[in-house]
């Protein structure tokens, strides 16, 4: 009895310390996912802090006289006179009329209040409609950069203001009247690139990835899982497969800036083929993320149960139809969320689109797998590196763009796995 | 069901007398001599002629030289201690080895008057004539007709809708399954109980006519009222195919098979009537094996 009663203090004794250990193990556990978990909320609040004020732009709205006196313009359908008038002064003496208390000398800080390229909007928009020559109309366009960044950050010590004290002025007091507003930046998501932030957009970068993802999935795709499929099914084992394996694993441990090396040097300098094209760009990425979907999917094709290969054997199935109706089904989901993957790890790639020409300062939006183009994340690099500090929120709002299409793409990955798996 | 199959045992065993008898002798102490095969391997209703058979799994020769005969519409079953090489050479009987790489069989192996590992010879061909049934239920991940109409449709057996709706009908009919899915065709076949699914298997495999069904341990996963409807529907389709069952179950080999036949570390020891090799085995490795000295 007394032995018992012994074992029985013992074992609470030691109980005791079994109790303390797995509360310390997973306190170990908690503490790493908030670790996690804090470093994600301090990545995203920085990003969106930043970047938030990229998807809003600065707008004038002024009544322009189009007056074809001032502009030297007596026929708007004519292309040659629309070339040589003067679009600004209408723009100048709008504003001016907005601020009462300027004066002749004031005319040149007046005009650097509004962005260069609203003389641009102004012909189009009168090249559009012919018919608004001599009449007065009410028009919004952008402000100069200078007038975005303060309106925006006024008492932000990050942000050099370039303008004066009195331009501070009259900002503010067009400001309050609502004549300069802010509002969303739809010029972000419909413009290519540019000189001036105010101008920026994301919509060639967007396109251009979306070519380049359309080339590499096209390839990447079929020729990872047909040759998955061999390895995994036909192909006999040994040492030449071996050694196949091998540096297909190795392959994807090879940094990407390699990859970029070999696109330089056999498509463009080999082959020929055009810089700055989504086309080689896909080309480089596919050979990147080759080795991420032969992987996966011989993992999934692993992952296929032996009792339904042999059920589809012993019906008199042919390799071929075993591959066919019950395999490729089945490995399916995972083959589909490992391209995925690759697709989304691709997305983000920057360091080998920069071998091949994708890096250059392109202002058009593409049009075609042929034309030349840049990526969203070399879109992020351009911007990040520009030393005007209006490009660090484009940067920023690019970011989010970017993170917003890989989680949708993982999001994707997923939903695409639980709808296609199939227990057995 | 038991009264029923000895009573088919004893009227097989009297049309197969001419049975040559190997070895009379009763072997002393167990041992067991090579390619040596007491009771009754031969038949002159041969639907299977195996002779000589050797299988190696790489350097490791898992069947020893045996030579049997399988009859006719007949039920035999194949018994033994794990590891004695049943299932190895009911797997040589359709070539289920050729998927193993280091697999090699020799011999002779003729299913009527053709060769089984002809080299020339398409396993697709013998595997519609040869359809197994698995240990573990295994239907494909499909809807339950998909699962029956599989083999028809692949082997071209029916190029009509109607058709093809016909032979799933009656090869679940045969499978005493009829009745429990004709209003859920289209359900998964996974969802069904256990017992179910491995009917399902066997309607499967009857979809296709098979001349011959293997049947690999086809009860162990079910429980004792599922391996019921099993052992019944196994009783029905002796009328009709030659079946060969490898069973860990004494009591099933003694419920469903005609003849019984007793492996021992890769050789076959014993081949009887059922009736025979339960009651007064010959070589004293089957006794000791049935009376549970062993195993």
């Amino acid at each position: 009895m007394t032995d018992q009663h012994s074992q029985a203090e013992l074992v609470r004794q030691s109980l005791k310390a079994r109790y303390r250990k797995e509360r310390r193990f997973r306190a170990y556990g908690i503490i790493a996912i908030a670790i996690a978990l804090a470093a994600l909320v301090t990545l995203f609040a920085d990003i969106i802090g930043k970047g938030y004020t990229g998807f809003q732009k600065t707008t004038v709205t002024l009544n322009v006289d189009l007056d074809g006196e001032i502009m030297y313009l007596d026929d708007a359908t004519d292309k040659r006179q629309l070339k040589m008038a003067d679009f600004v002064e209408p723009l100048v003496l709008a504003l001016m009329k907005e601020i009462p208390d300027a004066t002749e000398a004031d005319r040149d800080a007046i005009k650097d209040l509004i962005n260069p390229y609203a003389s641009v909007t102004l012909r189009e928009a009168l090249e559009a409609n012919p018919g608004w020559l001599g009449t007065t109309r009410t028009m919004t366009f952008l402000t100069h950069t200078d007038v975005d960044v303060y309106v925006k950050h006024a008492g932000d010590e990050g942000y050099s203001i370039k303008l004066n004290d009195q331009q501070k002025a009259w900002v503010d007091e067009l400001e309050s009247r609502g004549i300069v507003d802010t509002s969303f930046n739809d010029v972000f998501f419909s413009g290519g690139d540019s000189r001036d932030p105010s101008k920026a957009g994301i919509l060639g970068a967007v396109v251009g990835s979306l070519l380049t993802m359309f080339v590499t999935l096209a390839l990447s795709f079929p020729i990872g899982v047909a040759a998955a499929i061999y390895l995994e099914e036909f192909a006999p084992q040994n040492k030449f497969t071996d050694f196949i394996e091998v540096n297909i694993n190795n392959l994807a441990a090879v940094p990407s800036i390699i990859f970029g090396l070999l696109g330089l040097a056999v498509f463009i300098n080999l082959f020929g083929m055009p810089r700055s094209v989504p086309v080689v760009g896909g080309l480089v990425l596919t050979l990147m993320t080759l080795p991420t979907i032969i992987i996966s999917s011989r993992a999934a094709i692993k992952s296929v149960p032996p009792s339904i290969r042999e059920a589809a054997e012993g019906m008199g199935a042919s390799k071929m139809q075993v591959v066919l109706h019950h395999v490729l089904p089945l490995a399916m989901p995972g083959m589909l969320t490992g391209s995925i993957i690759g697709m989304a790890q691709a997305l983000g790639e920057t360091a080998p689109l920069l071998l091949i020409g994708m890096v250059a300062f392109i202002v058009d939006v593409p049009n075609g797998f042929f034309d030349s183009a840049t990526v969203l994340p070399v879109q992020v690099f351009l911007w990040a590196g520009s030393p005007e500090l209006a490009f660090i929120e484009r940067a920023s709002a690019a970011i989010m763009v970017l993170l917003a299409f890989l989680i949708s793409m993982n999001a994707l990955a997923i939903w695409l796995r639980k709808r296609l798996e199939r227990r057995w | 069901m038991t009264n029923m199959n000895q009573t088919v045992a004893r009227e097989t065993a009297d049309q197969d007398t001419p049975v040559v008898a190997v070895e009379a002798s009763k072997p002393a102490h167990g041992s067991v001599e090579e390619g040596k095969t007491v009771g009754k391997p031969f038949s002159d209703k041969a639907k299977f002629k195996l002779r000589d058979v050797e299988v190696f799994y790489g350097e490791n020769r898992a069947i020893k030289n045996i030579s049997l005969d399988i009859a006719r519409n007949e039920v035999i079953a194949f018994i033994g201690p794990s590891g004695c090489g049943k299932s190895t050479f009911l797997r040589c009987l359709n070539r289920m080895n050729d998927s193993i790489d280091s697999c090699r069989v020799t011999g002779s192996l003729m299913l009527d008057d053709i060769d089984i590992y002809d080299p020339k010879r398409d396993v697709v061909e013998l595997r519609a004539r040869v359809g197994m049934v698995f240990q573990k239920p295994n239907p494909f991940p499909k809807s339950i007709y998909e699962n029956v109409a599989y083999g028809p449709r692949i082997h071209g057996l029916a190029n009509r809708k109607a058709d093809l709706d016909e032979i799933v009908e009656n090869s679940l009919r045969k499978a005493g399954l009829w009745d429990e899915v004709k209003d859920r065709l289209d359900a998964t076949a996974t969802g069904m109980s256990g017992g179910q699914q491995q009917r399902l298997c066997i309607a499967r495999a009857i979809a296709v006519s098979p001349e011959v069904v293997l049947m690999d341990e086809p009860c162990s996963a079910l429980d004792p009222i599922a391996t019921a409807k099993v052992e019944e529907l196994i009783a029905e389709l002796s009328e009709s195919y030659t079946i060969v069952i490898v069973t860990h179950s004494m009591q099933q080999a003694a419920r469903v098979s005609h003849r019984t036949a007793y492996f021992h570390l890769g050789n076959l020891v014993e081949v009887n009537e059922t009736s025979k090799v339960f009651t007064s085995p010959e070589h004293e490795l089957t006794e000791s094996y049935i009376t549970g000295r062993f195993g």
